[in-house]
């Protein structure tokens, strides 16, 4: 099963929703769509299931144009957000729904199909709850019947939306581990979505950025953690503090920083933007430093510093680990070593197209 | 009205009871005046004169058939009345499509139109010097003053009585259910009976009752297009009016009767369904 995308678009009304998607699939791989909301994450999902059509573009799987196949025709298993389970049904008629609406000729007999679902419920560890209605299960136990019932029509493609998003922390955790196994055994092609990056590198072969209709970089989880592609990825990524500085034969500089630990890069000569996440930063006390703490919090194992940069008066938020951290109060001054980071040419900008998203993230981590 | 519906623990500190107390006294003193006396009243008329007086009145020519015609009405609009809310319902929470918001209006105008009116719509419609009267003599069809009158009218009125149930169910429900179900392979008419009639099975037999309910008790309209022609056009509400103007007291309370105890098990069935709505 390889899935061919090119130039997939789809809008609603004025909003353009999918701005040219091109991906493609291997068999057996576990894809990541990792966006923030809104970035039509779900719009493709559906999309490839059949649920939604595009305006135009590619869909092809195997070679075959699944533009012109019903989504009854596609046979791919469907996850959804919310799990849809059917609230009349117990966990036993749900997961064998998608064998007994099969046509009597195709259709397994009564015998099988029993068959069939224990051993789903066996694999899916949830024997215990074949007679219960959905309304009596909780959200983890829920999530693994959906995923059951999707599974039990041996679909090549496996779609999950949101997989881990009804869950609490803890759940979560422990269903991602669970999941992975799951999916290595059944070994079907599988493509999830979600806004939470922790559980798109945790899990997937390969993640693809998605914002504002967009495909930003698509690569295995390491790659991307570590060189995103562009200043919307590094932002998504939580390289939130953005530094101008100036590039001379391939370092950084600026005053106030301490750019010795960063690597040279192959960049024109001129001025850039350097992006950091919070806990790559090291504070160093100096009273001619750039920096003026403005308050220190404490969440445990960090230390939360808002600073004050004199120099643009932007106010960067660093974190350190409490027991590294030199002892700083609110006042002091310092200079920063930034540990790891990435330039973009500084003149790039922010692409209009990608502005709305960011503002979008910015308002969806408030 | 909050801490009224929380059970105070031990500690909660007590309130004066004096003013909800009269205040549910007061209710109960109009409900048992404006509705419980008349309705009792209807039965103690009815059967003054002795159950043998009663069954009398019941099965007067004119009554039975009253009776008779009034069923087959609504045996006839009901069901046509649940095809209909159905597949309004449908369309306008699974579809996007033109004049949808036109749709949602028209479908609440019978509720805010007098039935008199769409009665005198029909006439003016089917009369002889209708619209369509010289039409229908032509190939003669008899619509106005008779049965297929009735029902048209009775239809009108009753029509938003199941989509008013069901729309704003399917409408909070979502697609997703259905969605899930074409993934799995099922087709348009697996889907409506396997997942999507399960889910408004209780809304849609609230709406039928109610729909029941104003298809036996409607009067307006139907007195308009019946034509009130004794043994032939008169449903039970028309029977009873017959009754009342011919000074028939006790007729016309039996007949009331019958028609009271209708609504009272429509009530029932209501309350029952409200439970499991
Ligand atoms: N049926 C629809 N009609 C109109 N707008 C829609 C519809 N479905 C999605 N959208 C819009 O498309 C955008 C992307 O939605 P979605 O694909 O659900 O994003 P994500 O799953 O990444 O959060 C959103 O702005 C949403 O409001
Ligand atoms: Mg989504």
């Amino acid at each position: 099963m390889t899935i061919t995308i090119a130039h997939l678009t789809r809008r609603f009304g004025e909003t353009e929703v999918l701005r040219g998607i091109d991906l493609s699939v291997e068999k057996g791989e576990l894809v990541a769509l990792l966006g923030p909301s809104g970035s039509g994450k779900t719009t493709l999902l559906k999309i490839i299931a059949g649920l939604d059509w595009p305006d135009a573009g590619v869909l092809e799987v195997n070679g075959e144009d699944w533009l012109q196949k019903k989504a009854q025709d596609r046979r791919i298993g469907f996850v959804f957000q919310n799990y849809a389970l059917f609230p009349h049904m117990t966990v036993r008629d749900n997961i064998a729904f998608g064998l007994t609406v099969r046509p009597r000729d195709t259709r397994p007999a009564p015998a099988a199909i029993a068959g069939k679902v224990t051993e789903l419920l066996q694999f899916l560890q949830i024997p215990q709850l074949a007679d219960r209605f959905p309304a009596e299960l909780s959200g983890g136990q829920r999530q693994r019947v959906a995923l059951g019932r999707a599974m039990a029509i041996a679909p090549e493609l496996l779609l999950l939306d949101e997989p881990f998003g009804a869950l609490d922390a803890q759940v979560r955790r422990d269903l991602r581990r669970w999941l992975r196994e799951v999916l290595q055994q059944a070994g079907s092609t599988t493509i999830f979505v979600t806004h939470d990056q922790e559980e798109a590198f945790e899990l997937a072969d390969r993640v693809v950025v998605m914002g504002a209709g967009r495909i930003e970089q698509v690569g295995r989880p390491e790659e991307i953690h570590d060189h995103p592609a562009t200043p919307f990825v590094a932002r998504f990524l939580g390289m939130t503090v953005e530094l101008p500085v100036t590039l001379h034969a391939g370092r950084a500089g600026a005053p106030g920083l301490d750019t010795a630990s960063l690597p040279r890069v192959a960049m024109a000569d001129g001025p850039a933007m350097l992006f950091l996440r919070p806990t790559d930063i090291t504070p160093v006390p100096d009273p001619q430093g750039r920096f003026t703490v403005a308050d220190v919090t404490s969440t445990g194992a960090l230390l939360r510093l808002r600073l004050k940069d004199d120099l643009t008066s932007a106010e960067p938020e660093i974190e350190i680990a409490r027991r590294l951290a030199p002892p700083l109060r609110a006042g002091a001054r310092i200079h920063l070593r930034p540990e790891a980071g990435r330039l973009f040419p500084a003149t790039a900008g922010i692409p209009p197209a990608v502005a709305p998203a960011i503002k979008a993230l910015k308002e969806s981590s408030l | 009205m909050s801490h009224l519906d929380v059970a105070p623990g031990a500690l909660a500190p007590r309130e004066s009871r004096t003013v909800p107390r009269l205040l549910i006294g007061l209710a109960l003193v109009m409900t048992a005046l404006f509705v419980v006396v008349p309705l009792v009243y209807i039965f103690h008329r009815a059967f003054a004169a002795g159950w043998g007086v009663f069954v009398r009145n019941i099965l007067e020519p004119g009554t039975l058939h009253a009776i008779w015609l009034t069923a087959l009405v609504a045996l006839i609009t009901v069901p046509l009345n649940i095809g209909f809310g159905v597949a309004a319902a449908w369309a306008l929470s699974r579809f996007e499509f033109r004049g949808r918001k036109t749709l949602l209006t028209l479908i609440e105008i019978p509720f805010s139109i007098s039935p008199i009116i769409a009665g005198i719509c029909y006439l003016l419609l089917y009369g002889r010097t209708g619209l369509l009267g010289p039409w229908l003599n032509e190939m003669d069809i008899k619509i106005l003053f008779a049965v297929p009158g009735i029902v048209l009218v009775t239809m009108f009125v009753t029509s938003p009585f199941v989509v008013r149930e069901v729309l704003p169910l399917m409408q909070a429900q979502g697609s997703e259910q259905e969605q899930a179900a074409v993934t799995l392979g099922a087709s348009g008419w697996q889907i409506f009976r396997r997942v999507t009639l399960p889910n408004i099975r209780w809304a849609l037999l609230y709406g039928a009752v109610l729909c029941s309910a104003r298809a036996v008790g409607e009067f307006g309209g139907v007195s308009v297009v019946s034509g009130s022609i004794r043994g032939q056009t008169l449903t039970l509400p028309l029977q009873i009016e017959l009754l009342f103007n011919d000074l028939n007291t006790v007729g016309a309370f039996a007949a009331a009767s019958v028609l009271t105890l209708l609504a009272l098990v429509v009530l029932v069935l209501k309350t029952v369904m409200e439970a499991r709505r």
